[in-house]
């Protein structure tokens, strides 16, 4: 059995690493919290956008936007990643790149390349032994800005529209609540009209200004840029509440740690006095 | 009763405005577009400027926007901003200072600014301070 110092030393380190986990859990709780309040700000936004491109599949525009249209035959599909920077989250991330795999493996199997962006150090990370990563954004911090995904999302954007690419596909964690945190794999390209065609009895247009050519990039590429805003967003809510949660488990495991080794340590204590003592007996016998 | 139609405004961070109004004037591409109610479905690209709303009662609202996208329905306006700051928020300093750095750097076509990007950072920042400057003058009268 250990001697009694050790043990203690042992009970020292363990409760040094709980603080920490104690402290971290905290921090992320609180920063879950606003960046809960950053995903509610921007929902409106990634709404209305989507408002705009389902009313423009009911109109019938002279000009069609390479982005509704369909492609068939994709030669090459194009994915972004959103992950993480920092790790201690659980699963969030590895349950995440999970499915990513899981879905390029489809296109692998039809002899389909696979071109990569990858948003947060995680990813990049991973994705590096797989190849192939066009473009990349780390070190976003807490409160990214559309600003900063401006260039990753126009590399993938340009690599369609030059026909290097025929799909575009978004993977990210959607925040369901604290507790769950729910990887997805969506289509961003060709845009995909959902649900029913409305049934319109007459024909309409917009009118564009200054041209439908003009109106229809700028807007197709915000609606791209804010879904993938509103994916970073929400990854970083997942990220928040995913290492409360490891951080709390944690925690608790440093507690049942100490107990068990607190225990260990009075029985040593207890034995090394009962020892002692029957010494002492036996001395005065002896005596 | 006048007719009113729904306005909402908002950016990718945020939610601006959201109510209902009896006019709306915005910068659009080809120069600044009055929408009443029933107006025919429209989607144009903004300018960076001001969006103007009259609320019911002839109230008025401003707005400043740096850019973006408006669709128009019959009843209901939407207008997608790249950022829109409320008028009051603007910091006349700093937009004078983005000024005085974009004019800078349309004088020194040869730096390595680009030429374009000055031209849309100069046209924001003359945006900004005429905002600023309506906004003091109705406070102020």
């Amino acid at each position: 059995m250990a001697s009694g110092k050790e043990i203690r030393t042992q009970i020292k380190s363990i409760k040094n690493t709980q603080k920490i986990t104690r402290a971290m859990e905290m921090v992320a709780a609180s920063k879950m919290r606003k960046a809960q309040d950053r995903m509610s700000a921007s929902r409106p936004y990634a709404e209305k956008m989507h408002n705009v491109i389902h009313h423009l599949a009911y109109a019938h525009p002279e000009y069609r936007h390479h982005y509704l249209l369909p492609r068939e035959n994709p030669k090459r599909v194009g994915y972004i990643i959103i992950s993480s920077d920092r790790g201690l989250c659980g699963g969030l991330n590895n349950n995440m790149f999970k499915d990513a795999l899981t879905d390029m493996r489809r296109w692998r199997e039809q002899d389909i390349e696979i071109d990569l962006c990858t948003i947060g150090q995680k990813a990049s990370q991973f994705f590096k032994r797989f190849g192939n990563i066009s473009a990349q954004a780390t070190q976003l911090g807490d409160n990214p800005g559309v600003v900063d995904l401006i260039g990753t999302v126009k590399v993938m954007l340009d690599a369609y529209d030059k026909g290097e690419i025929d799909r575009l596909f978004l993977v990210y964690n959607r925040f369901v609540n604290t507790m769950t945190q729910q990887p997805l794999v969506e289509q961003l390209l060709p845009v995909e009209p959902d649900g029913k065609e409305k049934e319109l009895s007459y024909h309409w247009d917009y009118i564009y200004e200054p041209d439908a050519k003009e109106v229809l990039d700028g807007l197709l590429i915000r609606y791209i840029e804010s879904l993938v805003y509103q994916g970073v967003v929400e990854n970083i809510a997942c990220e928040m509440a995913a290492r409360m949660v490891a951080m709390k488990s944690a925690s608790d495991n440093a507690g049942d740690l100490i107990d068990g080794l607190e225990l260990v340590y009075n029985k040593a204590r207890q034995a090394a006095i009962t020892q002692e003592l029957s010494e002492i007996v036996a001395g005065a016998a002896a005596v | 009763m006048a007719m009113t139609m729904h306005v909402d405004i908002v950016s990718a961070e945020s939610e601006i405005f959201s109510g209902t109004a009896e006019m709306v004037l915005a910068p659009a591409a080809q120069g600044e577009v009055g929408i009443m109610p029933r107006h025919t479905q429209m989607l144009t690209s903004l300018k960076p400027g001001e969006v103007r709303i009259t609320r019911e009662g002839g109230e008025q609202e401003y707005f400043y926007v740096s850019g973006g996208v408006m669709e128009v329905q019959p009843h209901v306006v939407t207008v997608l901003s790249d950022t829109v700051v409320r008028a009051s928020d603007l910091n006349e300093a700093a937009a004078l200072e983005a000024k005085k750095h974009a004019e800078q750097a349309l004088k020194d076509r040869k730096g390595d600014m680009d030429y374009a990007k000055a031209e849309a950072e100069l046209a924001q920042a003359v945006a900004q301070i005429r905002m600023i400057q309506k906004v003091r003058k109705n406070i102020g009268g």
